[in-house]
């Protein structure tokens, strides 16, 4: 089947019931988005599908109707998204692992709201688990990020 | 003489040995441990200490501890970075490879059994007879919250060192004397101006002796030390693309997970493979020891394979039920006691009259669940095997993985990648010995093991279930008596065991600095019971401490509660160790403490001293219609030498939200023999939403630099079920909160 990631097309061979992360992750060697539970849980595993977050772990490949975008499409180290940028200056990371994920929950979020209120970071957040408890400067760079966009 | 050796041997005979052991043993502790970077360089590139390699491209910094979310890359860095006269900015920073020159010379300081706050010379003189220790036993750890102060002469040593031997060799080659040369961000600089690029010197510098014990600038010379950096693996973890030992690619890779027995440590009856194997994308099943391995085309076909495979597991080799467990423990205060390390005044008496306060304490098992499950990739060839792991243990993992597989040390090289987590699970190396195992069948193809999140859950070395006692009186407006009672199954002694030494020791972890708290009560009595073992064991972010200092603030505060004191003014009364009483007074002034609340507000205190940080916290409350809700957290550490201040910030920001997830849900039960969590679901940490603000104050008035791991967790469930005590009058002495309150 064909699979469009990160603007490029791949063609998979792979069972449809195949979660669209260990296609990604072990078919196409895209290791950004990261494997944390499996049950949409956690959201370690957060990619876009046409701008919408979805928790690729718990997605059947053969679900996948729309283009998919995952951190490394997101930006790059040498032209980074505003949210990446807000991470940096926000000195967010710790172990790291989640990050991908937060990342990916708070570019849809501010796609779709430039100006979110603690409640709307609150509910878009919140499914993104992170165990070194980086929610502190998680909240700061998400309001940086958004007011970065506003500027632009 | 293997670790296990030495270990029993200075365990059995106690500190005598031990002093005997640094006579016996002065030569080998004095002789140099070979550069083990020598073997790793590329061409052209030169290794000028074990911690600086340089060519022509650029300068590399060489991190001996593993980079699990702390920082202690950069702060690690940054000691060389700042005696060798380099930007951080301007280097690479990488892990080291697996080499006892790079042990950690205080992983056994609190064997030496000194209370922490004691730096007389009978203390120090037995905490420097368990550093010879660790240099035997060379471990490369990354734990204790030791990173920090294990390093900071070390390696800024190690930078002054490497300045020295490019200033030599400058000064041969521009034919001056290297006192007229100094240096500049990266540059030997002549007199006249003139610039020498380190790079350009690296081949030169190489032939130069490195001086053993160079000069340190001092602390107001430093221009990185002491002020906030940007984190080496910032960038690359904000971008997806910092490589964790799940991301590790190799050439014709094959990926593997785990189908382990649910009966921590059984074996299997038998087993039906239900045709799995007859599946394209099933390479191999192989049989471990406690289950089976499944080798696919993709980490998800082997998941599904292992869910296919049906196995009759034989049964526990420890109780099946929860409630024959937790009886132990109670069980284990009616028996002699392990440890009474404290034992002030006279506690019976103090505690045959006057109004006292007592109570039982009870905290669950923990996992540490953290976001990369457990996994390893391996890959056997010609002879000799590589692993990449991220793990907090890489010369022990080569130890256990050399045991395991019968290769000499010498045909196995540990490659340490980032770690998505560490908390001390990956100061294990079963997912390790398992990689190996894996790899060694499937010669010549590299194997990346994952574990699902259901087998991590199931399969951790778990902080124990444990219960605390306590009595205490209040006479003329000060507690008079406090009584301590700890009951825990061995944490040290079942982590060790399986580190290849048998601790002959009361186990410190039991009552980890609840003895050596520096309150002064007039009687005071802490003391240690030991419980059987049920489900492995394990360290724990602030192991000991994580469930004493809530038993010990918890208690002591419905102490000063029934005697009407206020909750500062108390542990201010109790404290003379000056840090501590500062931490204190930080925490009120920043709460605002005494000042009015909102109706259905209320405020928490408490204060532990751990990994030698005292550390307070205020927690403020608000009990709503639909529950707890946290308002704020204010927080003071001291850490004698504050190396990165926004680093620190994080850590105990860290550390507190690690404590209320294990406070407000953490519980691993078990059911039939099993653990009957599985997965974030039912094993949940903090959320977002649920966190507020934690407002931190780093202190400088410590005797000796700290480190941060860790210390910012004790204090937080205390101050959170005080503050809950001070909002709704209700006391909640068993752990987690949610069991029995609710949360908004």
């Amino acid at each position: 089947m064909k699979l469009s990631v990160n603007g490029q097309t791949h063609d998979v061979d792979v069972d449809e019931d195949m979660p669209l992360l260990w296609v990604l992750r072990d078919e196409l060697g895209i290791t950004g988005p990261k494997f944390g539970c499996g049950i949409a849980a956690c959201g370690a595993c957060t990619v876009h599908i046409d701008g919408v977050p979805v928790r690729s772990c718990s997605t059947p490949v053969g679900f996948v109707d729309g283009a998919v975008t995952t951190i490394e499409g997101l930006g790059t180290p040498e032209a980074l998204h505003a949210v990446q940028a807000a991470w940096i200056e926000e000195q967010v990371a710790q172990c790291g692992y989640c990050q991908s994920g937060q990342i990916m929950s708070a570019a849809a979020l501010l796609s779709e709201n430039t100006d979110p209120t603690d409640e709307d970071i609150d509910a878009a957040m919140s499914g993104n688990l992170c165990r070194c408890g980086t929610y502190p400067r998680i909240r700061a760079a998400v309001k940086r990020a958004a007011a970065s966009i506003r500027e632009a | 003489m293997g670790i296990g050796t030495i270990a029993r041997r200075t365990f059995l005979f106690g500190s005598a040995a031990v002093a005997g052991g640094f006579a016996v043993g002065y030569w080998a502790y004095k002789e140099p441990f070979e550069n083990p970077l020598l073997d790793t360089l590329e061409p052209g590139q030169v290794a000028i200490t074990p911690y600086v390699k340089i060519d022509a491209a650029g300068i590399t910094l060489v991190s001996p501890r593993s980079e699990m979310g702390q920082g202690v890359m950069t702060t690690l860095a940054a000691l060389v970075a700042e005696e060798l006269d380099v930007d951080l900015a301007d280097v690479a920073v990488e892990h080291a490879p697996a080499s006892k020159a790079y042990y950690n010379q205080l992983l056994m300081d609190e064997a030496a059994g000194q209370p922490v706050t004691d730096n007389s010379a009978s203390a120090e003189f037995a905490r420097d007879a368990m550093r010879v220790i660790s240099r035997f036993l060379g471990n490369q750890g990354t734990g204790g919250s030791t990173s920090t102060p294990d390093s900071f002469v070390k390696l800024r040593k190690a930078g002054a060192g490497a300045r020295a031997v490019l200033i030599k060799a400058a000064a041969r080659e521009m034919g001056v004397p290297a006192r007229s040369l100094k240096t500049d961000n990266g540059s030997v600089v002549a007199p006249d101006g003139t610039r020498l690029a380190y790079t350009a010197l690296a081949a030169a510098a190489a032939k130069e002796s490195v001086p053993s014990d160079p000069d340190l600038k001092p602390q107001s010379e430093w221009k990185i030390l002491g002020k906030s950096q940007r984190r080496v693996d910032m960038v690359a973890k904000a971008t997806g693309t910092a490589e964790f030992g799940i991301d590790v690619q190799l050439p014709d890779m094959l990926y593997a997970t785990v189908k382990m027995n649910c009966h921590i440590g059984s074996g299997i009856r038998s087993f039906d493979l239900n045709g799995v194997d007859e599946r394209p994308e099933v390479k191999r099943v192989i049989a471990l020891d406690h289950g089976l391995a499944i080798v696919a085309t993709n980490t998800w076909y082997a998941f599904r394979a292992a869910q296919d495979i049906m196995v009759d597991w034989e049964g526990p080799s420890y109780p099946k039920s929860q409630d024959e467990i937790t009886a132990s423990i109670y069980q284990a205060f009616d028996t002699e006691y392990d440890s009474r390390l404290r034992d002030d005044g006279d506690i019976e008496t103090a505690l045959s009259d006057g109004e006292i306060v007592s109570g039982t304490y009870q905290v669950p098992y923990l996992a540490h669940a953290t976001m990369e499950p457990m996994n390893a990739t391996g890959w056997y060839k010609d002879g000799e095997l590589d692993i990449w792991t991220g793990t907090q243990a890489p010369t022990m993992a080569r130890t256990m993985v050399a045991e395991e597989t019968g290769l000499p040390e010498s045909k196995i090289r540990i490659h340490t990648t980032y770690l998505g987590g560490g908390f001390g699970r990956r100061s294990e190396t079963d997912f390790v010995k398992q990689a190996a195992r894996i790899a060694m069948a499937m010669e010549g193809t590299p194997i990346k093991m994952t574990w699902s999140r259901e087998e991590d859950m199931c399969h951790d070395q778990y902080r124990p279930l444990s219960a605390a006692k306590f009595s205490g009186c209040v006479k003329d407006g000060r507690i008079d008596a406090f009584d301590l009672q700890v009951s825990s199954s061995p944490t040290a002694i079942d982590g060790f065991s399986r580190r290849g030494m048998n601790l002959n020791i009361p186990d410190p972890t039991i009552v980890q600095n609840a003895w050596d708290n520096p309150y002064e009560i007039a009687n005071y009595r802490v003391t240690g019971y030991r419980a059987p073992i049920a489900l492995p064991l394990g360290f724990w972010r602030s192991v000991g401490a994580s469930k004493c200092g809530f038993f010990q603030e918890a208690a002591i505060d419905e102490v000063i509660h029934a005697a009407g004191l206020d909750p500062v003014e108390a542990r201010l009364q109790l404290l003379s160790h000056e840090p501590s009483r500062k931490v204190v007074e930080a925490v009120a002034a920043m709460s605002n403490w005494g000042s009015p609340l909102p109706d259905g507000h209320g405020r928490g205190v408490a204060f532990y001293l751990s990994f030698g940080v005292p550390s307070a916290q205020v927690f403020e409350v608000a009990n709503t219609p639909y529950g707890i809700r946290l308002v704020n957290i204010w927080a003071a550490v001291d850490v004698g030498t504050a190396l990165d201040p926004r680093n620190i910030e994080a850590q105990v920001q860290s550390g507190i939200i690690y404590g209320l997830s294990a406070a407000i849900k953490g519980e691993i039960t078990v059911v039939d023999g099993r653990v009957s969590q599985s997965n974030f679901h039912d094993y949940d940490g903090l959320r977002l939403r649920e966190t507020p603000p934690i407002h931190v104050a780093v202190l400088e008035n410590g005797e000796k630099i700290r480190g941060i791991g860790e210390p910012g967790t004790p204090p937080a469930a205390p101050a959170l079920t005080n503050a809950i005590f001070a909002a709704t009058g209700q006391r909640i002495r068993a752990l987690p909160l949610a069991n029995h309150i609710a949360f908004a």
